[in-house]
């Protein structure tokens, strides 16, 4: 073997990136039509976020996770069993416009080519905004339910606030598990239901999400879990942890103590690696968020490059392993290969599992309060910037988030906007008085995650890679 | 407080700080030290406030911690292994003014 030869990255037809839902099903329907396959996941098991630790769940946490947790563990199984290459502890940082995939593992650092990449990255939870969120104790509602599924550890004095399912699924979970929440704090404003009504014909085709989420609302009350509707004006209490949280519910304040507060205002396509890649990008605004430009397959604007998944639009976890199935069968076919399974089945399996999603939109939009917060609320929770300097910034030129970033470093933390970046450029076009599109998002760069240097010296073949 | 739901099998232990914590195997550092009551993990970098965990999913790196003497590691990804020290992270690198 020649220098030459040992330089070369390791080619694949396939790599996927994420092993949750859709990065998996993907993964499996690929290797069955003869692609090779590569998967490079962050995690240290298949799952993504929504499956996390199914591999290592007990008969304990299944019963308190609930059986569209347990599911998953079908997925992981066929991804360990399937023909391909699984790389977990991966966390890529570089994509060339060649699609030479750099990631860094087990502290160095290994390259793919890759004929095809499909993202599936899936979701972030949207930032929530609101005085005192940057205090010790107060986490997201999904960090909630990570400590559960993947250390079986419960919060037994902490108040759940928001909107959205997973609210009242951890809510439940809580329960389950022996903890039930001190309180959960709804911020659905008053009319929302009017507002979802239309969509609810629709939303029938997907009876079974309305009626398990009709059931945890139900559990949860039935638990004597005391619950207010409609609060605004939320505030975490304390000096530097968390003591409580104070609102207004129906004309009156309330303080309620806890030492643990967990805020959920739904989710959010996780766009970094399509950002990355300069992938076209349009604000949907029934979802409140930016989502990549594809076609009905997944393919991205960037040639060869495909989404499935929440990264692609949040549709939940089914929906993703459909999207995932679906796009591995469109690449197969581009490759010349015969499809292992039909496509107009997963579509028409898709419609029906989407069906419930625009009467969710509808009635869990989050309020204006936690897009556009006031002046004093910090929103950079890395580099500590108010909503108000960055309104000052805007009025003192800013046309957009790259621009305030320069000026105030606003996502130039480690979490690079992740966290901040829809709540900044919508406070941007608010002030602006423009539209979303026009706004934009911050540009993202190379690396996607802090490297450090010595896992950029440290380069090893991917064929060396420990498993 | 946090609590686990039912007893692990395989106790690993590390230290955070003077205080030796009894983690079970295959929790992330977060986690043991969220099971432990530890909650500050770090100072914040421009205020020097206390930080703890956020996402628990690697997205928001407030938990960032020293583990085994490197800095800027997230204690959310970063599994729990035997002997290991942690420190939580002080701020930012400090640049000492020149002459």
């Amino acid at each position: 073997m020649t220098m030459m030869d040992s330089n070369t990255p390791h080619a694949c037809d396939l790599a996927v990136i994420g092993a949750g839902p859709a990065g998996m099903a993907a993964a499996v329907t690929a290797s069955k039509a003869g692609l090779s396959v590569v998967v490079l996941d962050e995690g240290e098991a298949p799952g993504g976020q929504i499956y996390r630790d199914i591999e290592r769940t007990t008969p304990r946490r299944s019963a308190v996770l609930g059986e569209d947790y347990v599911a998953g563990g079908a997925l992981a199984k066929a991804l360990r069993e399937a023909d391909l290459t699984y790389l977990p502890r991966s966390t890529v940082w570089n994509i060339s416009t060649e699609r030479l995939i750099d990631f860094s593992r087990d502290g160095g650092s290994s390259q793919l080519q890759a004929n095809y990449i499909l993202v599936a990255t899936g979701a972030v939870e949207r930032p929530c905004p609101i005085p005192g969120w940057t205090k010790t104790g107060v986490t997201t509602v999904g960090a909630l339910q990570i400590l559960l599924k993947s250390a079986g550890i419960v919060e037994e004095s902490a108040v759940l606030a928001g909107s959205g399912p997973l609210l009242w699924l951890v809510a439940k979970q809580m329960v389950d598990a022996g903890a039930p929440p001190v309180a959960v704090v709804e911020t659905t404003p008053a009319g929302r239901m009017q507002a979802a009504l239309p969509h609810l014909f629709g939303a029938l085709k997907g009876h079974r999400y309305l009626s398990k989420g009709l059931k945890l609302l139900r559990a949860v009350k039935a638990a004597g879990v005391p619950v207010y509707s409609a609060a605004t004006d939320l505030e975490v209490t304390g000096e530097t942890a968390a003591t409580g949280l104070r609102f207004t519910s129906k004309g009156k304040q309330h303080l309620v103590s806890a030492n643990h507060i967990a805020l959920h205002q739904g989710v959010v396509p996780n766009q970094q690696v399509t950002r990355m890649l300069r992938c076209e990008h349009r604000w949907d605004a029934s979802q409140a968020c930016f989502r990549p430009v594809t076609d009905a397959r997944g393919l991205t604007s960037f040639e060869n490059v495909y989404t499935a998944g929440d990264g692609a639009g949040i549709m939940g976890a089914v929906s993703a392993a459909l999207q995932g199935r679906l796009a591995a069968l469109d690449i197969a076919t581009k490759l010349g290969k015969s499809a292992p399974e039909r496509a107009d089945r997963l579509e028409a399996a898709l419609a029906r599992d989407g069906a419930v999603r625009p009467f969710l939109e509808a009635l869990y939009a989050p309020a204006t309060a936690f897009v556009l917060p006031a002046d004093g609320v910090t929103v950079c929770r890395c580099e500590e910037i108010t909503a108000g300097a960055i309104r000052e910034a805007v009025d003192l030129g800013a046309p957009g988030p790259n621009q305030v970033k320069s000026f105030l470093r606003t996502g130039m933390g480690p979490c690079q906007g992740r966290v901040c970046g829809l709540v900044v450029a919508s406070i941007i076009n608010e002030r602006r008085k423009t539209q979303m599109d026009e706004t934009g998002y911050f540009r993202i760069r190379p690396p996607l995650k802090p490297l450090q240097l010595s896992e950029l010296a440290n380069f090893k073949p991917l064929e060396k890679l420990e498993p | 407080m946090a609590r686990r739901i039912e007893s692990g099998t395989t106790i690993v232990r590390f230290t955070f700080q003077d205080r030796t914590i009894e983690a079970q195997e295959g929790d992330t550092v977060a986690a043991a030290l969220t099971a432990a009551g530890v909650r500050e993990l770090r100072e914040s970098v421009v205020s020097g406030s206390p930080r703890g965990i956020f996402c628990m999913m690697g997205t928001c790196f407030d938990c960032l911690v020293e583990v085994d003497g490197r800095t800027n590691v997230q204690a959310c990804r970063t599994t729990v292994t035997e002997g290991m020290t942690v420190m939580p992270q002080k701020g930012g690198p400090a640049v000492e003014a020149g002459e």
